[in-house]
């Protein structure tokens, strides 16, 4: 462990087989599966000090450290989890966990089926978050955890942490929902449509078994990509970085790249087609789509909150208009209602959805405070 | 009188709090009053407080805090849940008095309030020198006051007459020491106990 950096250093994933039917929300089962994860400091004798980091749409189990072999690779949270960091290793056990259907190496539609000896592709069910939290359980079960001290996630991620809270709830005692929503909005699944219509209507999609022509639908990825990065950011804060400026001081009158939006978007699109998997990404948008404990009560949040136990830290971000303040607020008031133990911040900040990856010093001072409480 | 909280008038108000009792303490700090009675009467507590450094303290102080801008009402809070809504030297802080009050005997069986009063004798003696107030319980001038509504324990009163808001218990404090009499002139510091009529 590197404490003069505050990293956890080299790290490795693991995986864990698991051979017990896990039945899914959508119905049907996976027969088998696995999980990869990675884990960060040691799990105290009690077994009372593990944390669950939960990801969110395009995250994985790398959450900290990098890889002795490739030291760029640094994890998606590694600022807020090291040693002395706000999720500090030296008092928790922390786990990241890829979830079923992605694409990072647990079971997903780039890994085997069984029955047919190629790659699932469109055939993997859609898994949701309940499936994920179910996964997340048997994995805690495999690692001797009985009750996680925290699980914490980030939009999708906080979705899931929630879920703990109502599908386990003498499992875990203390939930951290960040920049996170009890349930998308119209407008929020229209985000998530257009982007799986642009991978849907690649023609190099061949029906989700792309696989077998040795192509991936990197245009509609590409495409899905860009749209996400336009609502995961601020107005205020494009304008700040970008604002009008010209990629190559004039205008070109062409349709190649003018402004330096322009650029950025079309280099993240590219760098993300050209690493994540399609099917993955309808997927797990489909996972968004569908989460809503409040469903199963006729959309009274506050009666599908009645199960929790943990108490809660909700947080999110001034700017975020993907995962507005209001939804946090939503999840608060259930809570409340409920008379369970919940704190809330919203933190001022300019960047939108992205400000829960970033490290704002009050951000971090928030986490940093409430996982001070949490006993181990 | 004791001073266990740092803040006398916490005192008063604890005192009226009972065992187990739901409380919402809105401008609620760094949550001293809130650990207080969840430690001391075992009460569920939640402190509402918009700036972003109370939210903080009152975490690392293990209270629960919720970070709600008060001008914005109290909407998300149900009908009668709390047994009383605490606001502690901050109601002179809120624009919009008569709605905040309201919302307060919506969400809450009875309020407890307590806030500078304009009419303290030292008060008067400035204005008739021709200057704005500057004393232990006005500590600010007029350019940096955090204030935005300055009146006395009769134009509170005469609010909540009007209002329909039933006075159940009225204290007056200068300094720490309780006031007897004519509390309007002797009362630096003023603490209510209010309800609801009917």
């Amino acid at each position: 462990m590197d404490t003069t950096t505050n990293s956890v250093g080299a790290v490795q994933p693991q995986r864990a087989h698991f051979d017990k039917p896990l039945a899914l929300a959508g119905g049907g089962a996976l027969p088998a599966f696995e999980l990869v994860y990675e884990t960060y400091g040691e799990l105290n004798a009690a077994r009372s000090n593990a944390v669950l980091v939960c990801h969110a749409l395009s995250g994985n189990h790398h959450v900290a450290g990098h890889y002795a072999d490739d030291p760029k690779n640094v994890g998606w949270w590694d600022n807020l989890v090291g040693p002395g960091k706000p999720l500090d290793t030296r008092k928790f056990f922390v786990v990241g966990v890829n979830n079923l259907g992605g694409c990072y190496g647990s079971t997903g539609p780039t890994t085997i089926n069984p029955a047919s000896g190629r790659p699932w592709g469109a055939d993997f069910p859609v898994v949701v978050v309940e499936d994920w939290v179910a996964a997340q359980a048997m994995l805690a079960d495999r690692l001797g955890i009985d009750t996680w001290a925290a699980v914490m996630g980030g939009s999708l991620g906080g979705m899931q942490a929630l879920q703990w809270t109502l599908e386990y709830p003498e499992r875990i005692r203390h939930a951290l929902v960040i920049a996170s929503a009890p349930k998308l909005t119209a407008q929020n699944i229209a985000f998530n449509e257009v982007a799986r219509q642009a991978i849907l209507s690649d023609p190099d999609f061949h029906g989700g078994h792309y696989y077998a022509h040795g192509v991936v639908p990197a245009r509609g990825l590409r495409l899905a990509r860009m749209i996400g990065h336009i609502t995961y950011l601020s107005d205020d804060q494009m304008a700040e970085k970008f604002g009008r400026k010209l990629r190559q001081g004039d205008l070109q009158f062409s349709y190649d790249v003018d402004f330096e939006i322009e650029s950025y978007l079309r280099y993240q699109g590219d760098k993300f087609a050209g690493y994540f998997d399609a099917n993955t990404y309808l997927i797990t948008t489909k996972a968004l789509d569908y989460f809503d404990p409040a469903r199963d009560y006729g959309g009274n949040l506050a009666a599908a909150l009645a199960r929790a136990r943990a108490d809660f830290l909700v947080v999110s971000f001034s700017t975020d208009w993907r995962f507005a303040p209001e939804r946090s607020r939503e999840i608060v008031y259930g809570l409340v209602h409920n008379r369970l133990d919940v704190s809330y911040a919203e933190i001022e900040s300019i960047a939108g959805h992205d400000s829960f990856l970033l490290d704002d010093p009050r951000y971090h001072a928030v986490m940093r405070a409430y996982f001070e409480g949490i006993e181990t | 009188m004791t001073n266990v909280l740092g803040r006398f008038d916490f005192d008063v108000i604890a005192k009226w709090i009972r065992p187990g009792e739901k409380v919402l303490d809105l401008g609620c700090g760094d949550g001293s009053l809130l650990r207080y009675l969840r430690d001391e009467k075992g009460v569920l507590g939640y402190g509402v407080d918009n700036d972003p450094d109370n939210v903080l303290a009152c975490i690392r102080n293990g209270v629960n805090v919720l970070q709600i801008d008060l001008e914005a009402g109290l909407s998300g809070f149900e009908d009668g849940f709390f047994d009383h809504v605490v606001m502690s030297l901050s109601l002179q802080t809120v624009r919009h008095t008569e709605r905040l009050l309201a919302e307060m005997l919506r969400v809450g069986r009875e309020a407890v309030v307590s806030f500078p009063n304009f009419g303290h004798r030292s008060h008067r003696e400035a204005i008739a020198q021709g200057r704005m107030p500057v004393s232990e319980s006005l500590p600010y001038q007029w350019y940096n006051s955090p204030n935005v509504r300055f009146f006395t324990m009769a134009d509170f009163e005469a609010l909540c007459a009007e209002h329909g808001i039933l006075l159940r218990e009225r204290l007056g404090f200068d300094g720490e020491a309780a006031v007897g009499e004519d509390l309007n002139l002797n009362a630096s510091i003023a603490v209510y106990r209010l309800g609801k009529a009917g």
